[in-house]
């Protein structure tokens, strides 16, 4: 029979080439799949990875998508370097829609510059607010942050639903749930008249090379990586957990609060029962996808942002279902879940009888 | 791919600007909310979308995008279709109301039809079915099917489009048992066939027999059958998922404006309008009763439907009350189209309050 056994030292290379043999893996399985729907796959491949850029508006599509993905992996990254496993980016990114939202509706009349501003701060201080009721209850209770986190994203989704069919709802909407749309200084600028991207997409980008410097550079960003990576060592370092924890997830928060806000401020305009299509979900499988790396976050954000605009071409153009999207960010994952395990593990062949392993592996 | 785009685009100058037009298929665009599926919303589109080809064979030549989130995606689905090339765009759910305006005024020469919502432009026409019609009749059905005089309501989100359903439902049960209440368990999705699940039976442990949703999935009609209970199909026939629950349907047929739309595009007669159509129209129909549906009640779901068809009977006629017995519609008087636009309240007999 097979063994898996660990890998005395994991291949640092390797570790860095993983998720580019994942993308691959991806490809191959795609043309594979292409190819049995009876389509021609370099066609295909065109549809669904070349052709969403081939225009300017296209590529402002492709930026516009990538930056609430690209925002909420950045804070998580962080957080997950930590050892906190904070699952709730998509309630903290609506809860900062909400705070956010909610400065440009209280506001109506007013075209101040400070009025943007005010927004984007609020937006983060609802994303850290909701972040801090799993850093309090774990730091003060122990529970577990994975839970809390995750089912505050619920409670996060009703609050708004709550706010937009009721104190927040459009007056003039025929009583459907939304607000009204939000005035001129409530939406921030374009950062071209022919793309949809705002400048929050150049915000998100000065937040990597921030990222970076913080974790490579600081002091702070160091103790969060060691706490994460030996927590015993930090311990005996004197670093304390509790601030690891509050730290981690109110940056986590802060970055998912910002994504919220700029979505609402940005291609939506107002706030909606639902303002985000799982962005903090997927920003999970983007930091992942990226190493927890701020630059791999970069590149991780684009390729899923990639892969949902070549999902609408390919059923434009090839008549192709809608799951084709969901098909290969979960080939992405599986490939690059799979190429983790051989990093870390190797196989090898077992002499002995299959109930002595099962003994040993139960004792 | 400029070079393409820019191919696309004076192909179709030169298209409008010749008489040769005709010969070119006319390009349709559909933007769906859902999955395609085998039944519910969605599924009525894309059946509406096959009868309008089938009803210009050679001169349309129709693409859809599925599963399309309301939101800040939809806009640039509705885009890349407009630059896409077709002149033609159905944007088949509510919450898609602001971008169609968007992206209809960055693109004058195409035309818009927006489903169910209340934005006109130009060149954006809307288009809703009367489904409170054929709400009404399931009510009738269920009203004298029910042992324990407890309907349930399966809805979606509290808009009134939804909201008014409910009354109808309500209404119509109570012009054959007046003693009729209604449940209604809440799943804020359009398509979640768990909570769907979850929700019908949640209607079930209280008491409710005969089961309705204002949802997508056949979730309830098969929950309903599992159970021994009765339900009922909504926007497509649903007898495959319980042929022994479902009593009969609401369905919806897209197939006829979506073919008006195409004729006009293709004559130029196109205007943007604003359409309710209902049983008369064609719009609404209703499925084939199950045969445990006893004969004398068949005849007042019959009659009633000859009404509807006939133009002489609105669901919301009068004497109508709501929760709190105050009279909302006067007896003998219809509600005006703009009560039933904007409805927010429960009629009597409905239980609970509408979600704020």
């Amino acid at each position: 029979m097979f063994q898996l056994e660990t890998r005395p030292v994991p291949s640092a290379t390797m570790r860095l080439l993983s998720p580019l043999i994942a993308a691959l893996l991806m490809l191959a399985s795609g043309f594979v799949l292409f190819t049995l729907l009876g389509q021609p796959a370099l066609k295909a491949f065109y549809v669904f990875f070349v052709q969403p850029l081939t225009t300017l508006y296209g590529v402002g599509e492709w930026l516009l998508k990538a930056t609430p993905l690209l925002l909420c992996s950045l804070g998580l990254l962080i957080a997950y370097r930590a050892n906190v496993w904070n699952i709730g980016a998509e309630g903290q990114l609506v809860m900062g829609a909400i705070a956010g939202g909610g400065v440009a509706l209280a506001f109506p009349d007013v075209s101040a510059s400070w009025l943007m501003p005010a927004m984007l701060v609020a937006g983060v201080a609802g994303g850290m607010a909701w972040a801090a009721l799993p850093a309090l209850l774990r730091t003060r209770f122990h529970t577990n942050e994975i839970l809390v986190s995750l089912m505050l994203v619920y409670v996060a989704g009703l609050g708004l639903r709550f706010l937009v069919n009721g104190p927040w709802r459009d007056p003039e909407g025929f009583n459907f749930p939304q607000s009204r749309m939000f005035h001129e200084a409530a939406i921030l600028p374009l950062l071209h008249p022919e793309m949809r991207v705002t400048v929050a997409g150049v915000l998100a980008l000065m937040l990597v090379g921030l990222i970076w410097l913080f974790l490579s550079k600081s002091w702070l960003g160091f103790r969060l990586t060691v706490a994460g990576q030996a927590p015993a060592a930090a311990r005996y370092a004197g670093f304390g957990e509790r601030r690891n924890v509050w730290i981690a997830m109110l940056i986590s928060g802060g970055f998912a609060g910002l994504a919220g806000v700029a979505e609402v401020a940005g291609p939506l305009g107002q706030l909606q029962p639902s303002v985000s299509p799982g962005y903090g979900f997927a920003a999970i499988i983007v930091a992942f996808v990226g190493r927890l790396n701020p630059l791999g976050a970069l590149l991780a954000s684009l390729l899923m942002s990639l892969l949902y605009l070549g999902g609408e071409t390919a059923q434009m153009e090839l008549g192709l279902p809608a799951a084709i999207t969901g098909l290969f960010q979960g080939l992405l994952l599986f490939y690059l879940l799979a190429a983790d395990l051989f990093i870390h593990y190797r196989v090898r062949r077992s002499e002995r009888a299959p109930a002595a392993v099962l003994k040993e592996a139960t004792r | 791919m400029l070079s393409r785009r820019t191919l696309i685009t004076t192909l179709l100058a030169a298209a409008l600007s010749s008489p040769a037009f005709a010969a070119e298929p006319l390009k349709v665009g559909f933007v769906y909310v859902g999955p395609i599926g085998d039944a519910g919303w969605t599924h009525a589109h894309d059946l509406g979308r096959k009868a309008m080809e089938k009803a210009l064979p050679g001169q349309i030549k129709s693409t859809y995008v599925e599963s399309v989130p309301e939101g800040a995606d939809a806009e640039r689905v509705i885009r890349q279709l407009a630059a896409a090339g077709n002149t033609l765009i159905f944007t088949t759910s509510f919450g898609y109301m602001n971008q169609t305006q968007k992206v209809a005024q960055a693109f004058p020469n195409v035309k818009f039809a927006h489903a169910t919502g209340y934005k006109t432009a130009k060149n954006v026409a809307i288009y809703n079915p009367k489904t409170y019609e054929g709400a009404y009749m399931l009510g009738v059905i269920a009203g004298g099917m029910t042992k324990s005089d407890t309907l349930g309501f399966v809805g979606s989100f509290p808009i009134p489009e939804v909201i008014r359903n409910i009354n109808a439902y309500t209404l119509g049960a109570q012009s054959v048992n007046p003693k009729i209440k209604t449940k209604v368990v809440w799943v804020n999705s359009w398509y979640d066939p768990a909570k769907e699940r979850q929700a019908a039976e949640t209607l079930i442990a209280q008491g409710a027999d005969v089961l309705a949703q204002n949802t997508d999935s056949p979730a309830v009609v098969q929950t309903a059958q599992e159970k021994g209970k009765y339900a009922m199909g909504w926007d497509t026939d649903m007898a495959k998922f319980g042929p022994k629950a479902q009593l009969t349907a609401s369905t919806i047929n897209w197939g006829g404006y979506y073919t008006r739309a195409a004729k006009a595009t293709l004559d130029k007669s196109w205007k943007s309008d604003s359409v309710d159509w209902g049983i008369k129209d064609g719009m609404v129909a209703l499925s084939p009763l199950n045969p445990v549906v006893p004969k004398p009640l068949a005849a007042k779901f019959d009659a009633k439907k000859a009404l509807f068809a006939s133009g002489k009977f609105h669901s919301f006629t009068g004497p109508i009350v709501d929760q709190a017995g105050k009279t909302m519609v006067a007896a003998g008087q219809v509600l005006p189209q703009k009560g039933v636009d904007t409805m927010n309240w429960y009629v009597k007999g409905v239980e609970g309050s509408i979600p704020k």
